[in-house]
């Protein structure tokens, strides 16, 4: 076990190296840091001193990859990649184009999504299986016709118009919660009821689907029908068989989002005007601050490889029948 | 004629299904998930609201200068039929249906005296002289005709179809009958032939569905965005379709370091967050344009680039499901007897690749693609609002919907604009999530064991 999780470990290494050098590609030989500074300065009218005041603020000014002028070690540490680019492994994120510290941006504004993420994720699940063990328990009657046809409609709406909505009935004509906003510690809650309850229900469609899918899998299993023939009810056969296996892929599925969590929302909290990393991030593509939007990146990767990390792991604790190897 | 890049792609793409259609007719392992199709009702009702749109977009991509004009202007066939649309723009926002403008102005009447009250629209039902009591009957008499003209013209069309199918049949003097699903696929053509033929009718003395801030006619927006929705969804699978396939089968086949590395590939671009990719990609495509100005003569010629790009982003950042799905099942295929027997026979490795195992995957892609439409579809609303969709000049529903967001504090509230882009886009989307239902009904082999 321990063997497997060092080796995945290593493994994730090269990932994170790949996603480091297609943000580099990306972000500095595609569009040099003239290109950069000429966008952040306004495109008319830009002086080649302006540029390079710019650059040299925001340390720009320093080769890619080698810098010639230098001696000693300095000829890999003083460029662009060096700076810019390794320093994401310690999580030395640097400053942002605007001089902020992008590190502490990241702590104080984590907390916000997660306290807005999480919920969204329990209390969608809890609702996702309900209505999905309801619809496999009628199955085959006009009960689930009609859901499978409500989660299609659902499903079929965009995720905009559910906010939009949502804000415009329940916050604005009956103004039960406030449109937008946030506060520390409990006072929050009220500001995350509407975006929880809107997240939830933008997930429904799809999400009652899939797991509908799942339990019917489940149910025509020759276990399920010795449990039936052994005169077991319906509801005895869907909650003590059919629940607990499907709980397998379903836990699974759940564990590669957890760390992404942290990410937040990009749309719901940019609507909410909640602080959290997704409206930092909107915050940064709209005000096109890159190395906000590189550190992000970075992040994102490092959150999604944990999560198939603690994927594999969960595997091998809730199905005994999978082995690593 | 000019031709922009989305629009040769689009029609490179319709002429490939085209062939491809003409190419696998009467073969008979199509046939049967065809038929399955052909008798669904859903299926059937679906795809007429789909060809209807794809109709709109393929005469929303045929573009040209008009002659007449001396203005650096690109035009196409939908611009063209839709001119009275086009022109006939107010002052600021309508309501839809409207005479009047939505805010007060200041007015001089014929007297001398000034008066603070709604002006009359400049089109909008300006030939009504007392809109109080016409402004109804009158409306209801256009939507009438214009209803009765669609009736008429789909009736005549139906008339002609059984006439055909009458010359066809073998038995002269025997009762055409058609199955259910064909009976509801004609209930939609009527249905849907005849609406659009009453808001076509009506759109011409009316803004059925208001006018935005600029005073553009908003059901004018809402059909110019059929075509972007339509490339996004297509134009995208269609660019991540060969990647997908090639390392998708590669990996599945030769497993090994050729497997190993795939894998690396697309882990690597999966843990990248996606819209933060398409962010970062969209913004040096912005970068690009703004320093290579002078090869972008025409505003529209420019947003047709940048919708190109994020067709391309989009679909580097999609072909990672589908090439997972076809990695697992080109491991399970290359198993299987008789791809051993080929193998045991000599068959080269390439023509196995191309003859056994390309075939028996191909449901996988054709239901991917299809599912993956109405999702496309969904997401550049979404980016749109972000800033990082399409050109903020594209008509598209993602910039109606943003555009309208803000409005939504005034008093009153304005709602067309955003009901609009609501209406199309549901429209779409469900007929695109039915069918693709349908499709994944009749060619998953796992889900008609029955």
């Amino acid at each position: 076990m321990i063997h497997y999780i060092i080796r995945r470990f290593l493994y994730a290494f090269p990932l994170l190296m790949g996603v480091n050098i297609l943000t580099f590609v990306l972000f500095f030989i595609v569009n040099s840091p003239d290109d950069m500074a000429r966008m952040q300065l306004g495109q008319k009218h830009v002086t080649e001193q302006s540029i390079n005041n710019w650059k040299q603020q925001h340390g720009y000014d320093v080769p890619l990859l080698w810098n010639a002028d230098a001696t000693g070690e300095e000829k890999i540490t003083r460029t662009i990649f060096y700076q810019k680019s390794v320093g994401l492994f310690l999580f030395r994120f640097g400053v942002s184009d605007s001089g902020r510290n992008i590190g502490a941006d990241i702590q104080e504004r984590m907390w916000p999504s997660l306290a807005l993420a999480l919920p969204t994720l329990c209390v969608g699940l809890m609702v996702d299986i309900t209505f999905a063990l309801l619809m496999v328990l009628f199955r085959g009657s006009y009960l689930e016709q009609s859901g499978i046809v409500l989660c299609v409609i659902l499903m079929s709406i965009s995720s905009l118009f559910y906010i939009i909505g949502g804000q415009f009935f329940i916050a604005k004509l009956l103004r039960l919660v406030p449109i937008s906003g946030y506060d520390d510690g409990l006072a929050a809650i009220k500001f995350l009821v509407l975006p929880v309850l809107i997240g939830v229900c933008s997930g429904i469609g799809s999400g009652v689907r899939w797991y509908r899918t799942l339990f019917l899998e489940e149910v025509e299993k020759d276990y399920v029908r010795t449990a039936r023939a052994k005169g077991l009810t319906e509801t005895q056969t869907l909650f003590q068989h059919v629940l607990r296996n499907a709980l397998i892929p379903i836990l699974t599925g759940v564990v590669v989002i957890l760390p992404l969590l942290f990410m937040g929302s990009l749309i719901m909290e940019s609507f909410f005007s909640i602080p959290g990393l997704g409206s930092y991030t909107i915050d940064a593509i709209n005000s096109q601050d890159f190395a906000i939007v590189r550190a992000m990146v970075f992040l994102g990767s490092v959150l999604y490889v944990i999560g198939l990390l603690l994927t594999d792991i969960s595997y091998t604790l809730v199905d005994p029948r999978v082995r690593l190897s | 004629m000019i031709i922009l890049w989305t629009d040769a792609l689009i029609f490179i793409l319709t002429f490939a299904i085209l062939a491809l259609a003409f190419y696998l007719r009467g073969k008979e392992h199509i046939k049967r998930p065809l038929q399955k199709i052909v008798r669904s009702k859903v299926g059937m009702a679906s795809l007429v609201i789909l060809l209807f749109f794809i109709v709109i977009g393929l005469l929303d991509s045929v573009h040209f200068k008009p002659i007449d004009t001396k203005n650096n202007e690109i035009i196409s066939l939908l611009d063209y039929w839709a001119a009275p649309l086009r022109e006939h723009s107010e002052k600021t926002y309508s309501a839809p249906f409207a005479t009047s403008l939505y805010s007060k102005e200041i007015m001089v009447l014929a007297d001398g005296t000034t008066q603070w009250r709604y002006p009359r629209l400049a089109y909008g039902g300006n030939y009504l002289d007392d809109p109080e009591t016409q402004h109804v009957a009158d409306v209801l008499q256009k939507a009438l005709y214009g209803f009765a003209q669609g009736a008429g013209l789909t009736g005549l069309l139906i008339l002609i179809y059984l006439a055909v199918r009458y010359k066809l049949q073998g038995e002269k003097n025997q009762a055409i009958v058609l199955s259910t699903s064909a009976n509801i696929a004609l209930l939609v053509v009527f249905i849907v032939i005849s609406t659009s033929n009453t808001l076509i009718y009506l759109s011409g003395y009316y803004h059925v569905f208001g006018t935005d801030k600029v005073g553009e006619d908003v059901f004018y927006q809402a059909v110019k965005s059929i075509r972007t929705g339509l490339v996004l969804g297509t134009l995208t699978t269609l660019i991540m379709l060969p990647m997908a396939i090639v390392f998708g089968i590669l990996a599945g086949f030769f497993r090994g370091w050729i497997d190993d590395l795939i894998q690396y590939l697309y882990t690597t671009l999966n843990s990248i967050p996606s819209v933060l990719l398409i962010a970062a990609s969209i913004l040096m495509v912005q970068v690009y344009i703004a320093n290579h100005e002078q090869d972008f003569t025409s505003v529209i010629v420019r947003a047709d680039v940048r919708l190109l790009f994020l067709c391309l982003i989009l679909g580097v950042t999609n072909w990672t499901g589908l090439c997972r799905l076809l990695r697992a099942e080109t491991l399970k295929l290359r198993e299987l007897e008789y791809v051993q027997a080929a193998q045991a026979l000599g068959v080269k490795q390439s023509m196995i690749l191309v003859r056994h195992i390309l075939p028996n995957v191909m449901h996988i892609v054709l239901i991917s693609v299809v599912l993956d439409f109405s999702s496309l579809v969904l997401a550049e609303a979404v980016l749109s609002y972000i800033n990082i969709g399409v050109d903020p000049t594209t008509y598209s529903w993602g910039n109606m919907i943003n555009g309208a967001r803000l409005e939504m504090a005034r008093e009153p509230i304005v709602w067309w604009s955003l009901s609009a882009a609501f209406v199309f886009m549901f429209t779409l989307v469900l007929a695109a999530n039915l069918f693709a239902d349908t499709v994944q009904d009749a060619f998953d082999p796992r889900r008609n064991a029955e």
